[in-house]
Protein backbone atom coordinates (compact mmCIF):
# COMPACT_ATOMS: atom_id res chain seq x y z
CA UNK A 1 0.00 0.00 0.00
CA UNK A 2 1.36 3.52 -1.42
CA UNK A 3 -0.19 5.05 2.15
CA UNK A 4 2.27 2.72 4.60
CA UNK A 5 5.09 4.35 2.61
CA UNK A 6 4.05 7.68 3.01
CA UNK A 7 5.86 10.08 5.81
CA UNK A 8 3.58 10.73 8.45
CA UNK A 9 4.24 14.06 8.31
CA UNK A 10 7.32 15.54 6.18
CA UNK A 11 9.47 15.34 9.68
CA UNK A 12 8.41 11.81 10.44
CA UNK A 13 9.18 8.38 9.97
CA UNK A 14 6.75 6.39 7.20
CA UNK A 15 2.97 5.25 8.63
CA UNK A 16 4.39 1.40 8.10
CA UNK A 17 6.66 1.85 10.57
CA UNK A 18 4.99 3.53 13.24
CA UNK A 19 1.83 1.05 12.70
CA UNK A 20 2.27 -0.43 16.41
CA UNK A 21 1.35 2.90 17.43
CA UNK A 22 -1.55 2.79 15.57
CA UNK A 23 -2.97 -0.68 16.71
CA UNK A 24 -2.06 0.61 20.48
CA UNK A 25 -3.99 3.82 20.17
CA UNK A 26 -6.85 1.71 18.57
CA UNK A 27 -6.55 -1.11 21.40
CA UNK A 28 -6.71 2.29 24.33
CA UNK A 29 -9.79 3.60 22.33
CA UNK A 30 -11.18 -0.04 22.45
CA UNK A 31 -10.21 -0.36 26.30
CA UNK A 32 -11.79 3.27 26.52
CA UNK A 33 -15.34 2.36 25.51
CA UNK A 34 -15.60 -1.23 24.91
CA UNK A 35 -17.03 -1.57 29.04
CA UNK A 36 -19.39 0.79 28.77
CA UNK A 37 -21.35 -0.26 25.68
CA UNK A 38 -21.08 -4.27 26.62
CA UNK A 39 -23.82 -3.22 29.57
CA UNK A 40 -25.91 -2.63 26.96
CA UNK A 41 -26.27 -5.67 25.23
CA UNK A 42 -26.25 -7.57 27.99
CA UNK A 43 -29.49 -5.74 30.35
CA UNK A 44 -31.20 -7.19 27.40
CA UNK A 45 -30.12 -10.55 28.30
CA UNK A 46 -32.43 -13.53 29.59
CA UNK A 47 -30.55 -15.28 31.87
CA UNK A 48 -29.24 -14.06 34.96
CA UNK A 49 -25.49 -15.11 34.38
CA UNK A 50 -23.90 -12.28 32.84
CA UNK A 51 -23.20 -14.33 29.58
CA UNK A 52 -21.88 -12.26 26.48
CA UNK A 53 -23.51 -12.35 23.61
CA UNK A 54 -27.15 -13.48 25.56
CA UNK A 55 -28.41 -16.25 23.99
CA UNK A 56 -31.84 -15.18 24.55
CA UNK A 57 -33.46 -11.76 25.20
CA UNK A 58 -35.85 -10.32 26.79
CA UNK A 59 -37.05 -7.29 29.10
CA UNK A 60 -36.49 -9.18 31.98
CA UNK A 61 -34.34 -6.81 33.73
CA UNK A 62 -36.38 -3.64 32.42
CA UNK A 63 -39.97 -5.20 34.21
CA UNK A 64 -37.46 -5.66 37.30
CA UNK A 65 -36.34 -2.39 37.80
CA UNK A 66 -39.86 -0.55 36.86
CA UNK A 67 -41.36 -3.04 39.19
CA UNK A 68 -39.96 -2.68 42.18
CA UNK A 69 -40.91 0.08 44.63
CA UNK A 70 -37.48 0.81 46.47
CA UNK A 71 -35.22 1.03 42.92
CA UNK A 72 -38.17 3.38 41.60
CA UNK A 73 -38.21 5.82 45.19
CA UNK A 74 -34.40 5.67 44.49
CA UNK A 75 -34.42 6.96 41.31
CA UNK A 76 -37.25 9.39 41.81
CA UNK A 77 -35.09 10.87 45.43
CA UNK A 78 -31.79 11.36 42.10
CA UNK A 79 -33.44 12.96 39.60
CA UNK A 80 -35.41 15.24 43.02
CA UNK A 81 -31.74 16.01 44.01
CA UNK A 82 -30.37 16.33 40.45
CA UNK A 83 -32.72 19.31 39.71
CA UNK A 84 -33.30 21.13 43.02
CA UNK A 85 -28.96 20.70 43.14
CA UNK A 86 -28.94 22.00 39.53
CA UNK A 87 -31.54 25.09 40.36
CA UNK A 88 -29.13 26.08 43.69
CA UNK A 89 -26.23 25.44 42.38
CA UNK A 90 -26.73 27.37 38.80
CA UNK A 91 -28.07 30.29 41.17
CA UNK A 92 -25.77 30.82 43.58
CA UNK A 93 -22.92 29.60 41.61
CA UNK A 94 -23.50 32.26 38.92
CA UNK A 95 -24.29 34.99 41.02
CA UNK A 96 -21.02 34.48 42.73
CA UNK A 97 -18.89 34.35 39.57
CA UNK A 98 -20.78 37.43 38.35
CA UNK A 99 -20.31 39.24 41.23
CA UNK A 100 -16.91 38.57 42.09
CA UNK A 101 -16.04 39.49 38.09
CA UNK A 102 -17.62 42.89 38.58
CA UNK A 103 -16.61 43.60 41.91
CA UNK A 104 -12.92 43.70 41.56
CA UNK A 105 -12.73 43.91 44.85
CA UNK A 106 -9.25 42.81 47.03
CA UNK A 107 -10.96 39.79 48.58
CA UNK A 108 -12.24 38.24 45.20
CA UNK A 109 -9.19 35.91 44.54
CA UNK A 110 -9.65 34.43 48.10
CA UNK A 111 -13.26 34.46 48.00
CA UNK A 112 -12.73 32.57 44.35
CA UNK A 113 -10.28 30.08 45.78
CA UNK A 114 -12.72 29.21 48.71
CA UNK A 115 -15.32 28.48 46.52
CA UNK A 116 -12.82 26.10 44.66
CA UNK A 117 -11.99 24.14 47.68
CA UNK A 118 -14.55 21.22 47.11
CA UNK A 119 -12.81 20.06 44.34
CA UNK A 120 -9.46 19.53 45.97
CA UNK A 121 -10.06 18.32 49.12
CA UNK A 122 -10.57 14.22 48.93
CA UNK A 123 -14.54 13.46 48.59
CA UNK A 124 -13.88 10.97 51.57
CA UNK A 125 -13.52 13.72 54.43
CA UNK A 126 -16.30 15.64 52.67
CA UNK A 127 -18.61 12.68 52.90
CA UNK A 128 -17.45 12.01 56.85
CA UNK A 129 -17.74 15.83 57.89
CA UNK A 130 -20.81 16.42 56.24
CA UNK A 131 -22.34 13.46 57.88
CA UNK A 132 -20.83 14.42 61.03
CA UNK A 133 -22.36 17.89 61.12
CA UNK A 134 -25.79 16.50 59.75
CA UNK A 135 -26.00 14.31 62.50
CA UNK A 136 -26.00 17.33 64.88
CA UNK A 137 -28.20 19.40 62.67
CA UNK A 138 -30.87 16.27 62.18
CA UNK A 139 -30.17 16.77 58.02
CA UNK A 140 -29.39 12.90 57.87
CA UNK A 141 -31.32 11.25 55.32
CA UNK A 142 -33.15 14.52 53.76
CA UNK A 143 -33.97 15.78 50.75
CA UNK A 144 -32.35 19.09 51.92
CA UNK A 145 -29.18 17.49 53.52
CA UNK A 146 -28.94 16.06 50.10
CA UNK A 147 -29.26 19.06 48.49
CA UNK A 148 -27.00 20.98 50.04
CA UNK A 149 -24.28 18.82 50.10
CA UNK A 150 -24.52 17.98 46.38
CA UNK A 151 -24.80 21.38 44.87
CA UNK A 152 -21.51 22.98 47.62
CA UNK A 153 -20.01 19.78 45.30
CA UNK A 154 -21.37 21.31 42.25
CA UNK A 155 -20.76 25.16 43.18
CA UNK A 156 -16.74 24.76 41.77
CA UNK A 157 -17.83 23.58 38.13
CA UNK A 158 -20.70 26.40 37.75
CA UNK A 159 -18.55 28.98 38.99
CA UNK A 160 -15.53 27.95 36.78
CA UNK A 161 -17.78 27.65 33.94
CA UNK A 162 -19.10 30.93 34.31
CA UNK A 163 -16.23 32.84 34.93
CA UNK A 164 -14.81 31.56 31.64
CA UNK A 165 -17.56 33.00 29.89
CA UNK A 166 -17.78 36.44 31.57
CA UNK A 167 -14.02 36.62 30.91
CA UNK A 168 -14.31 36.68 27.15
CA UNK A 169 -17.32 38.44 27.35
CA UNK A 170 -17.04 42.70 26.87
CA UNK A 171 -18.68 43.87 30.27
CA UNK A 172 -18.57 47.41 28.29
CA UNK A 173 -21.93 46.34 26.80
CA UNK A 174 -23.77 46.12 30.75
CA UNK A 175 -22.56 49.88 30.51
CA UNK A 176 -24.07 50.84 27.69
CA UNK A 177 -27.09 49.35 28.38
CA UNK A 178 -27.03 51.43 31.81
CA UNK A 179 -25.86 54.62 30.21
CA UNK A 180 -29.24 54.44 28.22
CA UNK A 181 -30.76 53.99 31.81
CA UNK A 182 -31.44 50.58 32.37
CA UNK A 183 -30.90 49.37 35.75
CA UNK A 184 -27.44 46.58 36.91
CA UNK A 185 -30.35 44.31 37.73
CA UNK A 186 -31.82 44.80 34.04
CA UNK A 187 -29.10 45.20 32.59
CA UNK A 188 -27.82 41.88 33.41
CA UNK A 189 -30.56 39.54 32.53
CA UNK A 190 -31.50 41.50 29.24
CA UNK A 191 -28.02 41.96 28.35
CA UNK A 192 -25.34 39.51 29.86
CA UNK A 193 -27.30 36.78 30.61
CA UNK A 194 -28.06 35.99 27.12
CA UNK A 195 -24.47 36.22 26.04
CA UNK A 196 -23.43 33.82 29.18
CA UNK A 197 -26.43 31.84 28.65
CA UNK A 198 -24.59 29.01 26.88
CA UNK A 199 -22.67 28.63 29.97
CA UNK A 200 -25.21 28.88 32.23
CA UNK A 201 -26.35 25.75 30.55
CA UNK A 202 -23.27 23.87 30.83
CA UNK A 203 -22.62 24.78 34.13
CA UNK A 204 -26.71 23.63 34.97
CA UNK A 205 -25.95 20.31 33.57
CA UNK A 206 -22.58 19.97 34.99
CA UNK A 207 -24.19 20.72 38.40
CA UNK A 208 -26.99 18.02 37.62
CA UNK A 209 -25.10 15.31 36.63
CA UNK A 210 -22.49 15.91 39.77
CA UNK A 211 -25.38 15.51 42.12
CA UNK A 212 -26.93 12.10 39.70
CA UNK A 213 -23.28 10.70 39.62
CA UNK A 214 -22.72 10.96 43.17
CA UNK A 215 -21.86 8.12 45.39
CA UNK A 216 -19.73 8.81 48.42
CA UNK A 217 -21.11 11.44 50.05
CA UNK A 218 -24.52 9.82 49.43
CA UNK A 219 -23.16 6.73 51.03
CA UNK A 220 -22.87 8.83 53.94
CA UNK A 221 -25.75 11.71 54.14
CA UNK A 222 -28.65 9.22 52.08
CA UNK A 223 -30.98 6.78 53.29
CA UNK A 224 -34.61 5.59 54.02
CA UNK A 225 -36.48 6.51 52.02
CA UNK A 226 -34.57 9.70 50.75
CA UNK A 227 -31.53 6.82 49.42
CA UNK A 228 -30.43 7.74 46.30
CA UNK A 229 -30.10 5.23 42.97
CA UNK A 230 -26.28 5.56 43.53
CA UNK A 231 -26.26 4.52 47.07
CA UNK A 232 -28.55 1.79 46.31
CA UNK A 233 -26.44 0.83 43.19
CA UNK A 234 -23.28 0.49 45.12
CA UNK A 235 -24.91 -1.72 47.95
CA UNK A 236 -26.34 -3.85 45.31
CA UNK A 237 -22.65 -4.23 43.66
CA UNK A 238 -20.93 -5.21 47.12
CA UNK A 239 -23.19 -7.84 47.69
CA UNK A 240 -24.47 -9.88 44.02
CA UNK A 241 -23.88 -8.96 40.29
CA UNK A 242 -27.91 -8.25 40.24
CA UNK A 243 -28.40 -7.69 36.00
CA UNK A 244 -30.95 -5.18 37.42
CA UNK A 245 -28.07 -2.85 37.61
CA UNK A 246 -26.80 -3.38 33.59
CA UNK A 247 -30.90 -2.31 32.92
CA UNK A 248 -30.17 0.82 35.35
CA UNK A 249 -26.73 1.11 33.90
CA UNK A 250 -28.61 1.69 30.61
CA UNK A 251 -30.49 3.95 31.29
CA UNK A 252 -28.26 6.36 32.91
CA UNK A 253 -25.57 5.85 30.38
CA UNK A 254 -28.79 7.35 27.77
CA UNK A 255 -29.88 9.77 30.54
CA UNK A 256 -26.21 10.98 30.37
CA UNK A 257 -26.05 11.17 27.05
CA UNK A 258 -28.97 13.08 25.77
CA UNK A 259 -27.82 15.75 28.75
CA UNK A 260 -24.34 15.82 27.18
CA UNK A 261 -26.02 16.49 23.97
CA UNK A 262 -28.42 19.07 25.00
CA UNK A 263 -25.09 20.96 26.93
CA UNK A 264 -23.53 20.43 23.34
CA UNK A 265 -25.84 21.93 21.09
CA UNK A 266 -26.71 24.81 23.52
CA UNK A 267 -23.54 25.22 25.12
CA UNK A 268 -20.87 25.33 22.18
CA UNK A 269 -17.98 22.83 23.11
CA UNK A 270 -18.15 24.39 27.16
CA UNK A 271 -18.34 20.78 28.15
CA UNK A 272 -15.90 18.97 26.35
CA UNK A 273 -12.16 20.35 25.29
CA UNK A 274 -11.84 21.57 21.03
CA UNK B 1 -4.16 66.65 34.69
CA UNK B 2 -6.48 68.87 36.44
CA UNK B 3 -10.33 67.82 36.24
CA UNK B 4 -12.40 70.09 38.08
CA UNK B 5 -14.46 67.80 39.81
CA UNK B 6 -18.19 67.66 39.69
CA UNK B 7 -20.34 68.97 42.21
CA UNK B 8 -21.22 65.53 42.68
CA UNK B 9 -18.25 63.36 42.81
CA UNK B 10 -18.03 62.71 46.22
CA UNK B 11 -21.31 61.04 45.90
CA UNK B 12 -20.41 58.95 43.16
CA UNK B 13 -17.17 57.78 44.98
CA UNK B 14 -19.63 56.94 47.31
CA UNK B 15 -22.22 54.98 45.29
CA UNK B 16 -19.68 53.43 43.06
CA UNK B 17 -18.47 51.34 46.84
CA UNK B 18 -21.74 50.71 47.32
CA UNK B 19 -22.31 48.65 44.54
CA UNK B 20 -18.99 47.41 44.57
CA UNK B 21 -20.38 46.24 48.21
CA UNK B 22 -23.22 45.19 46.38
CA UNK B 23 -21.87 43.10 43.81
CA UNK B 24 -19.22 41.37 46.05
CA UNK B 25 -22.61 40.33 48.11
CA UNK B 26 -23.98 38.22 45.45
CA UNK B 27 -21.08 35.72 46.24
CA UNK B 28 -22.54 35.94 49.62
CA UNK B 29 -24.70 32.79 48.86
CA UNK B 30 -22.57 30.36 47.97
CA UNK B 31 -19.38 31.09 49.83
CA UNK B 32 -21.87 30.15 53.04
CA UNK B 33 -22.80 27.00 51.59
CA UNK B 34 -19.54 26.10 51.20
CA UNK B 35 -18.27 27.05 54.31
CA UNK B 36 -21.36 25.76 55.97
CA UNK B 37 -20.88 21.93 53.95
CA UNK B 38 -17.19 22.14 53.59
CA UNK B 39 -15.09 24.39 55.87
CA UNK B 40 -16.90 23.71 58.74
CA UNK B 41 -17.35 19.81 58.89
CA UNK B 42 -13.65 19.13 57.53
CA UNK B 43 -11.92 21.83 60.47
CA UNK B 44 -14.79 19.93 63.04
CA UNK B 45 -12.69 16.47 61.87
CA UNK B 46 -9.44 18.30 61.94
CA UNK B 47 -10.24 19.20 65.71
CA UNK B 48 -11.43 15.62 66.03
CA UNK B 49 -8.34 14.45 64.70
CA UNK B 50 -6.42 16.01 68.13
CA UNK B 51 -9.31 14.76 70.86
CA UNK B 52 -9.07 11.19 73.06
CA UNK B 53 -12.02 9.03 73.66
CA UNK B 54 -12.06 11.74 77.03
CA UNK B 55 -12.65 14.41 74.53
CA UNK B 56 -8.74 16.05 76.15
CA UNK B 57 -6.24 16.95 73.19
CA UNK B 58 -3.88 13.81 72.91
CA UNK B 59 -2.20 12.97 69.67
CA UNK B 60 -3.29 9.58 70.47
CA UNK B 61 -5.07 9.35 66.59
CA UNK B 62 -1.28 10.07 65.09
CA UNK B 63 0.63 8.16 67.17
CA UNK B 64 -1.83 4.88 66.50
CA UNK B 65 -1.56 5.51 62.87
CA UNK B 66 2.27 5.52 63.31
CA UNK B 67 2.27 2.03 65.78
CA UNK B 68 -0.42 0.05 64.03
CA UNK B 69 1.01 -1.42 60.94
CA UNK B 70 -2.79 -1.44 59.52
CA UNK B 71 -2.52 2.08 58.84
CA UNK B 72 0.59 1.81 57.51
CA UNK B 73 -0.54 -0.81 54.80
CA UNK B 74 -3.11 1.08 54.07
CA UNK B 75 -1.27 4.31 53.33
CA UNK B 76 1.93 2.30 51.39
CA UNK B 77 -0.86 0.66 49.67
CA UNK B 78 -2.57 3.84 48.70
CA UNK B 79 0.80 4.81 47.59
CA UNK B 80 1.47 2.09 44.96
CA UNK B 81 -2.09 1.58 43.48
CA UNK B 82 -1.79 5.40 42.74
CA UNK B 83 1.45 5.38 41.20
CA UNK B 84 0.75 1.92 39.29
CA UNK B 85 -2.15 3.26 38.02
CA UNK B 86 -0.54 7.02 36.86
CA UNK B 87 2.44 4.96 35.40
CA UNK B 88 0.19 2.59 33.30
CA UNK B 89 -1.93 5.75 32.25
CA UNK B 90 1.14 7.37 31.08
CA UNK B 91 1.99 3.92 28.79
CA UNK B 92 -1.97 4.11 27.47
CA UNK B 93 -2.45 7.86 27.06
CA UNK B 94 0.49 9.50 25.59
CA UNK B 95 0.70 7.03 22.59
CA UNK B 96 -3.19 7.70 22.03
CA UNK B 97 -2.80 10.99 22.79
CA UNK B 98 -0.06 11.62 20.29
CA UNK B 99 -1.72 9.97 17.23
CA UNK B 100 -4.90 12.24 18.10
CA UNK B 101 -2.62 14.90 18.26
CA UNK B 102 -1.54 14.45 14.94
CA UNK B 103 -4.87 13.66 13.04
CA UNK B 104 -7.03 16.88 11.36
CA UNK B 105 -9.00 18.54 13.93
CA UNK B 106 -12.28 17.14 12.74
CA UNK B 107 -11.19 13.22 12.82
CA UNK B 108 -9.38 13.86 15.97
CA UNK B 109 -12.52 15.28 17.82
CA UNK B 110 -14.43 11.93 16.51
CA UNK B 111 -12.12 9.96 18.05
CA UNK B 112 -12.05 12.45 21.20
CA UNK B 113 -15.47 10.80 21.81
CA UNK B 114 -13.83 7.68 22.67
CA UNK B 115 -11.98 9.36 25.51
CA UNK B 116 -15.03 11.74 26.63
CA UNK B 117 -17.98 9.03 26.45
CA UNK B 118 -15.85 7.24 29.67
CA UNK B 119 -15.36 10.55 31.15
CA UNK B 120 -18.87 11.36 31.42
CA UNK B 121 -20.29 7.76 32.11
CA UNK B 122 -21.59 7.61 35.64
CA UNK B 123 -18.44 5.93 37.69
CA UNK B 124 -20.72 3.33 39.36
CA UNK B 125 -21.78 2.07 35.88
CA UNK B 126 -18.34 1.63 34.80
CA UNK B 127 -17.16 0.21 37.61
CA UNK B 128 -19.96 -2.27 37.00
CA UNK B 129 -18.97 -3.12 33.66
CA UNK B 130 -15.51 -3.63 34.85
CA UNK B 131 -17.31 -6.33 37.19
CA UNK B 132 -19.06 -8.14 34.61
CA UNK B 133 -16.05 -8.19 32.37
CA UNK B 134 -13.74 -9.60 35.24
CA UNK B 135 -15.02 -11.77 36.92
CA UNK B 136 -15.12 -15.62 37.17
CA UNK B 137 -17.63 -16.18 35.05
CA UNK B 138 -17.17 -12.87 33.35
CA UNK B 139 -16.97 -12.27 29.57
CA UNK B 140 -12.89 -12.13 29.84
CA UNK B 141 -12.78 -15.29 31.61
CA UNK B 142 -15.87 -17.21 29.68
CA UNK B 143 -14.18 -16.26 26.23
CA UNK B 144 -10.43 -16.94 27.20
CA UNK B 145 -12.05 -20.61 28.36
CA UNK B 146 -13.73 -20.98 25.29
CA UNK B 147 -10.83 -20.02 22.72
CA UNK B 148 -8.24 -22.41 24.79
CA UNK B 149 -5.93 -19.48 25.76
CA UNK B 150 -6.21 -20.46 29.21
CA UNK B 151 -7.65 -23.32 30.70
CA UNK B 152 -9.11 -22.12 34.98
CA UNK B 153 -10.71 -18.88 35.31
CA UNK B 154 -8.44 -16.38 35.56
CA UNK B 155 -8.61 -14.18 39.01
CA UNK B 156 -9.07 -10.52 37.53
CA UNK B 157 -11.03 -8.98 39.89
CA UNK B 158 -11.89 -8.93 43.46
CA UNK B 159 -8.03 -8.39 44.17
CA UNK B 160 -5.72 -5.77 43.08
CA UNK B 161 -5.55 -6.67 39.43
CA UNK B 162 -9.60 -5.46 39.04
CA UNK B 163 -8.73 -2.60 41.27
CA UNK B 164 -5.75 -1.26 38.71
CA UNK B 165 -7.70 -2.38 35.69
CA UNK B 166 -11.03 -0.16 36.93
CA UNK B 167 -8.93 2.56 38.12
CA UNK B 168 -6.58 2.88 34.94
CA UNK B 169 -9.92 3.00 32.67
CA UNK B 170 -11.22 5.67 34.92
CA UNK B 171 -8.40 8.01 35.38
CA UNK B 172 -7.46 7.55 31.69
CA UNK B 173 -9.07 10.60 30.19
CA UNK B 174 -7.67 12.38 33.06
CA UNK B 175 -5.09 11.69 31.61
CA UNK B 176 -4.70 12.12 27.84
CA UNK B 177 -7.01 15.68 27.80
CA UNK B 178 -3.86 17.65 29.00
CA UNK B 179 -1.19 15.81 27.14
CA UNK B 180 -3.38 16.04 23.90
CA UNK B 181 -3.59 19.89 24.40
CA UNK B 182 -0.19 20.52 25.21
CA UNK B 183 0.92 18.64 22.07
CA UNK B 184 -1.61 20.44 19.93
CA UNK B 185 -0.27 23.47 21.38
CA UNK B 186 3.45 22.38 19.95
CA UNK B 187 4.69 24.53 17.29
CA UNK B 188 5.44 22.17 14.45
CA UNK B 189 8.39 24.27 13.13
CA UNK B 190 10.38 23.15 15.88
CA UNK B 191 10.29 19.75 14.43
CA UNK B 192 10.66 21.08 11.11
CA UNK B 193 14.13 23.06 12.16
CA UNK B 194 15.45 19.71 13.81
CA UNK B 195 15.16 17.97 10.46
CA UNK B 196 16.60 20.95 8.56
CA UNK B 197 19.72 20.23 11.43
CA UNK B 198 19.79 16.78 10.56
CA UNK B 199 17.58 15.02 13.56
CA UNK B 200 16.40 11.96 12.24
CA UNK B 201 12.72 11.76 13.20
CA UNK B 202 12.96 9.28 16.15
CA UNK B 203 15.76 11.50 17.69
CA UNK B 204 13.68 14.89 17.00
CA UNK B 205 10.87 13.17 18.89
CA UNK B 206 12.70 12.50 21.99
CA UNK B 207 14.55 15.48 22.05
CA UNK B 208 12.70 18.14 20.71
CA UNK B 209 8.82 17.10 20.81
CA UNK B 210 8.58 15.13 24.19
CA UNK B 211 10.62 18.08 26.05
CA UNK B 212 8.13 20.18 24.91
CA UNK B 213 5.08 17.84 25.36
CA UNK B 214 6.33 17.15 29.92
CA UNK B 215 4.48 19.85 30.78
CA UNK B 216 1.02 18.41 29.89
CA UNK B 217 2.32 15.02 31.22
CA UNK B 218 2.90 16.04 34.15
CA UNK B 219 -0.20 17.83 34.66
CA UNK B 220 -2.09 15.09 33.81
CA UNK B 221 0.25 12.73 35.56
CA UNK B 222 -0.39 14.81 38.77
CA UNK B 223 -3.62 15.40 38.33
CA UNK B 224 -4.42 11.31 37.84
CA UNK B 225 -1.49 10.75 41.10
CA UNK B 226 -3.54 13.26 43.23
CA UNK B 227 -7.33 12.23 42.30
CA UNK B 228 -6.29 8.05 42.63
CA UNK B 229 -5.39 9.33 46.03
CA UNK B 230 -8.85 9.83 47.45
CA UNK B 231 -10.74 6.27 45.58
CA UNK B 232 -13.24 4.91 47.45
CA UNK B 233 -15.52 3.53 45.05
CA UNK B 234 -13.43 1.55 42.65
CA UNK B 235 -10.86 -0.35 45.63
CA UNK B 236 -14.38 -1.18 47.62
CA UNK B 237 -16.25 -2.72 44.31
CA UNK B 238 -13.38 -4.21 42.31
CA UNK B 239 -11.08 -4.92 45.15
CA UNK B 240 -13.59 -7.13 46.79
CA UNK B 241 -12.88 -5.91 50.11
CA UNK B 242 -9.34 -7.03 49.76
CA UNK B 243 -7.95 -3.62 49.15
CA UNK B 244 -7.85 -1.14 51.26
CA UNK B 245 -6.56 2.14 50.42
CA UNK B 246 -6.54 5.43 52.71
CA UNK B 247 -9.99 6.10 51.96
CA UNK B 248 -11.99 2.60 52.40
CA UNK B 249 -10.16 2.40 55.68
CA UNK B 250 -11.54 5.90 56.38
CA UNK B 251 -15.19 4.65 55.73
CA UNK B 252 -14.53 1.10 57.71
CA UNK B 253 -13.44 3.06 60.34
CA UNK B 254 -17.24 5.55 60.69
CA UNK B 255 -18.95 2.69 59.47
CA UNK B 256 -17.99 -0.35 61.80
CA UNK B 257 -15.99 1.09 64.67
CA UNK B 258 -17.95 4.75 64.58
CA UNK B 259 -14.19 5.72 65.60
CA UNK B 260 -14.09 9.33 64.53
CA UNK B 261 -11.00 10.69 65.66
CA UNK B 262 -9.23 7.41 63.65
CA UNK B 263 -11.22 8.65 60.33
CA UNK B 264 -10.23 12.17 61.17
CA UNK B 265 -6.94 11.91 61.70
CA UNK B 266 -6.52 9.52 58.69
CA UNK B 267 -8.66 11.99 56.65
CA UNK B 268 -6.40 14.58 57.75
CA UNK B 269 -3.20 12.88 57.25
CA UNK B 270 -4.53 12.08 53.31
CA UNK B 271 -5.50 15.89 53.13
CA UNK B 272 -2.34 17.23 54.10
CA UNK B 273 -0.41 14.70 51.61
CA UNK B 274 -2.55 15.81 49.18
CA UNK B 275 -2.09 19.82 49.61
CA UNK B 276 1.69 18.85 50.26
CA UNK B 277 1.85 17.13 46.57
CA UNK B 278 -0.36 19.97 44.67
CA UNK B 279 2.12 22.26 46.56
CA UNK B 280 5.28 21.09 45.31
CA UNK B 281 3.81 20.16 42.48
CA UNK B 282 2.44 24.14 41.71
CA UNK B 283 6.25 24.82 41.58
CA UNK B 284 6.55 22.99 38.64
CA UNK B 285 3.68 23.04 36.74
CA UNK B 286 0.97 25.80 36.62
CA UNK B 287 -1.74 25.02 38.11
CA UNK B 288 -4.79 26.78 36.10
CA UNK B 289 -3.57 24.64 33.62
CA UNK B 290 -4.01 21.36 36.46
CA UNK B 291 -7.27 22.30 36.93
CA UNK B 292 -8.18 23.22 33.30
CA UNK B 293 -7.28 20.04 32.47
CA UNK B 294 -9.46 18.10 34.97
CA UNK B 295 -12.55 19.49 34.77
CA UNK B 296 -13.07 20.88 31.52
Amino acid sequence: MNWLRQPATPTQITHGKRLWLYVISGLVMLFLILPTLIVIPMSFSESQYLEFPPREWSLRWYKNYFGSTSWMLATATSFKAGFLTMILSTLVGTMAAYGLHTARMRFSGLVFSILLTPIVVPIILVGIGVFYVYVKLGLVNTMAGIVLAHSMLAIPLVVMVVSSALKSYDMNQERVARSLGASRTYAFFFVTLPQIRFSVISGAVLSFLTSFDEVIVSLFISGGENSTLTRNMFAALRDQIDPTIAAISTLVVVLTSILLAISQIFGKNSALPD
Amino acid sequence: MTVIAAPNAEGLRRDAAVERLQLFALGGPAVLLVIVTMIVPVGWLFWLSFLNDAGEFSLEHYRRMLVQPSYGRAFSLTFEVSFLTTAICIVLGYPLAYVLSQLPRRAANICMIAVMLPFWTSLLVRTYAWLVLLHRQGVINTWGIKLGLWEAPLPLVHNLNGTLIGMVHIMLPFLILPVYSSMRAIDRDYLKAAANLGASPTRAFWLVFLPLSLPGLLAGSLIVFILCLGFYVTPAVLGGGKVTMVANRIATDIELFFNWGAASSLGVVLFVLTGLILYAASRLVRLDRLLGGGSH
